[in-house]
């Protein structure tokens, strides 16, 4: 069995004829979809609060009080559900050099010459940014919205640091909304990449399009020694 | 059908006997939290203010006891913490509160006790409406009181953050917070503040702003001729004024006085937050949205092609070997789904 440099141990080729290789395991697909739903909920209740046309959403929490109750709760929710995302998944989002190459070369993407992009593995850049994106905005949110928490920490920090925190709060929840765009469109952008959330699957051709050095790893680890 | 109440131009008159309807509504709100198209007043009342001549206080609390016994608030029983100062700070309970400073002035020596009644300045741009995230939930009438409507509040907080004074409280129990009215509940029935009215000294004086400002004025003068040459009257311009305001004997120190704040103005912070950030951050957000709408609709997605796939199965079969690929694919047919 190869060394692991690009790929995580339960993924593996599940078909050949065509290609088929599982990219997330059940776990970590309940678990994406549960911090997903949190974070939705929580733009909800955050948005209605933002703009005053929005506070209508509060109604979907069963009004002003509760949503205003609900949501520091939620946030905390999705940041542990978060939590452990990150732990499966930190370490085939760390930089590498190829990365950089592949950013320097993001108009040939776009114009639809990924061919000419370096080979990579499990994650490309624009993944990991929204990786690392995510991470970061929603480690601000969780400090600065505990400094903003009336309910149960009234008096944890002064009101001139409060004020910080509440614009800090804000601007990383539109932060996080941009972030979350991306993500999105990406994943439909580029076709075939939806199922790797939705039934852990995805083409060997997506994965020798987006993700080579990916597949061929999967593919070594499955390498059994030649019989006797 | 009964006779509409005049709006108060002093706190000492007696109540009228008749019954009144109350003289603010709807139609004399100038500002409300988080209602950009709130329709204009229907008329526009005299501005009221309320007076506190700090040279005439005695300390006596008259006023906290009158306000708590108007608004019928229940402060907690507190504890003596070597000053005058009971409770030790404004609460949800507690709208206002004699502030005990003791001042030693730097050129005579002499040694000053200063007592401000601290409460709610109702500012003319107030900080805590614009903070305000529930619509309604802080409105401003036309005379100038700010008033918090607790029906409305969703207890989050954000007014205490938008008030320059440190001024609103909120109630740990039901989570609405609370702060001076000015009495509006009086005013409406023709009646000055409660504390105005309770005052022994005269200290607090209620009345037209015009009128309150002709009297600071008159008072400005008497406490030059008796030393006080830096008297002032306390009427912020950074909030635009306000209709709580004090005469000062020591006037160009307001900060003296417990902190008075020497020139008050909603936080840049808040206004950013209040202002740009918010626009800013929705713009960007609209333009983000549209722009991966627009992108999906009319540019070419990005798609595998038969040449990948192709690729794809001579990689895996030249590691693998046709023999496990053969393996793998009759192996594992119920792990097979349409990816
Ligand atoms: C993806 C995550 C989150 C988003 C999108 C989000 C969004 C927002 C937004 C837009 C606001 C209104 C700010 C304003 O009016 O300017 C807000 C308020 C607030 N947020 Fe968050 N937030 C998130 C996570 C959190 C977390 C993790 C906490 C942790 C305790 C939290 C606590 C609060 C609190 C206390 C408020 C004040 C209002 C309230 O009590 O509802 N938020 N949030
Ligand atoms: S606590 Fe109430 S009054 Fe204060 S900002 Fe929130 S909703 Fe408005
Ligand atoms: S003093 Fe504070 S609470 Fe009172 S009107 Fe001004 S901003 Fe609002
Ligand atoms: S105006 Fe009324 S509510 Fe305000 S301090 Fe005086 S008595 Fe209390």
């Amino acid at each position: 069995m190869a060394e692991r440099e690009f790929s995580e141990s339960t993924d593996r080729i599940v078909a050949t004829e065509p290609v088929e290789v599982r990219r997330y395991a059940t776990h970590t697909r309940i678990n994406h979809w549960f911090t997903a739903a949190l974070i939705i909920l929580l733009i909800l209740s955050g948005f209605a609060l933002f703009w005053p046309r929005l506070f209508f959403l509060t109604a979907l929490f069963g009004g002003g009080q509760n949503a205003r109750y609900i949501h520091p709760i939620l946030g905390v929710a999705a940041c542990l559900s978060f939590l452990l995302l990150f732990l499966q998944l930190w370490r085939l989002n760390l930089m590498r050099r190829e990365d950089v190459v592949w950013a320097s070369k993001i108009t040939d993407l776009l114009a639809g010459h990924e061919e000419r992009l370096p080979e990579l593995g499990k994650y490309n850049l624009g993944q990991k940014f929204v990786f690392w994106g995510m991470f970061w905005l929603l480690l601000t949110m969780v400090v600065s919205g505990i400094m903003i928490w009336q309910q149960f920490f009234p008096d944890l920090v002064s009101i001139p640091v409060r004020r910080w925190a509440v614009l800090v709060h804000a601007i990383s929840a539109v932060l996080s909304v941009l972030v979350l765009i991306v993500h999105v469109y990406a994943a439909i952008w580029t076709r075939g990449t939806l199922s790797a959330m939705t039934s852990g699957k995805v083409t060997g051709g997506w994965a020798w399009k987006h993700h080579r050095k990916w597949l061929r790893e999967v593919a070594r680890r499955q390498d059994k020694p030649p019989a006797e | 059908m009964t006779d509409t109440a005049p709006p108060p131009t002093t706190a000492v008159s007696n109540p009228p006997v008749e019954p009144l309807s109350p003289n603010l509504g709807d139609g004399d709100v100038v500002l409300a939290s988080a209602t950009p198209n709130l329709p204009p007043p229907t008329r526009q009342l005299d501005p009221v203010a309320k007076l506190i001549d700090i040279s005439k206080c005695i300390g006596c609390k008259a006023c906290q006891s009158a306000c708590i016994e108007w608004n019928d608030t229940h402060p907690e029983i507190g504890v003596n913490f070597g000053s005058y100062e009971n409770p030790h700070d404004l609460t949800s309970e507690m709208y206002t509160l004699m502030r005990f400073n003791e001042y030693e002035d730097p050129d005579t020596g002499n040694l000053d006790w200063l007592i401000r009644k601290d409460g709610c300045m109702h500012c003319e741009d107030p900080g805590c409406l614009k903070a305000c995230p529930s619509p309604g939930a802080i409105v401003k009438y036309s005379n100038g009181i700010v008033d918090f409507i607790h029906d409305k509040c969703i207890g989050c907080g954000y007014c205490i953050s938008g008030c320059p004074f440190d001024i609103p409280r909120m109630s740990p129990t039901r989570h609405v917070v609370s702060k001076c009215t000015l009495c509006s509940d009086r005013v409406s029935v023709g009646q000055g503040p409660a504390c105005a009215k309770a005052c022994p000294t005269q200290a607090i004086v209620f009345g037209t702003k015009t009128d309150m400002i002709a009297h600071a004025e008159e008072r400005i003068v008497d406490l030059n001729a008796r030393g006080y040459e830096h008297a002032a009257l306390y009427d912020p311009e950074g909030v635009g004024g306000t209709h709580v305001m004090y005469v000062l004997p020591i006037g160009d120190k307001p900060e003296e006085y417990s902190g008075l704040p020497a020139d008050p103005k909603i936080s840049a912070v808040v206004e950013g937050w209040k202002g740009p950030a918010k626009t800013v951050g929705l713009a960007a957000i609209g333009l983000a949205a549209v722009g991966a709408a627009l992108h999906s609709i009319f540019a070419k997605p990005n798609e595998v092609s038969e040449h990948d796939r192709v690729e794809a199965g001579r990689m895996v079969d030249d590691i693998l070997g046709p023999e496990e690929t053969a393996e793998l694919a009759v192996s594992n047919p119920d792990e097979t789904g349409q990816g």
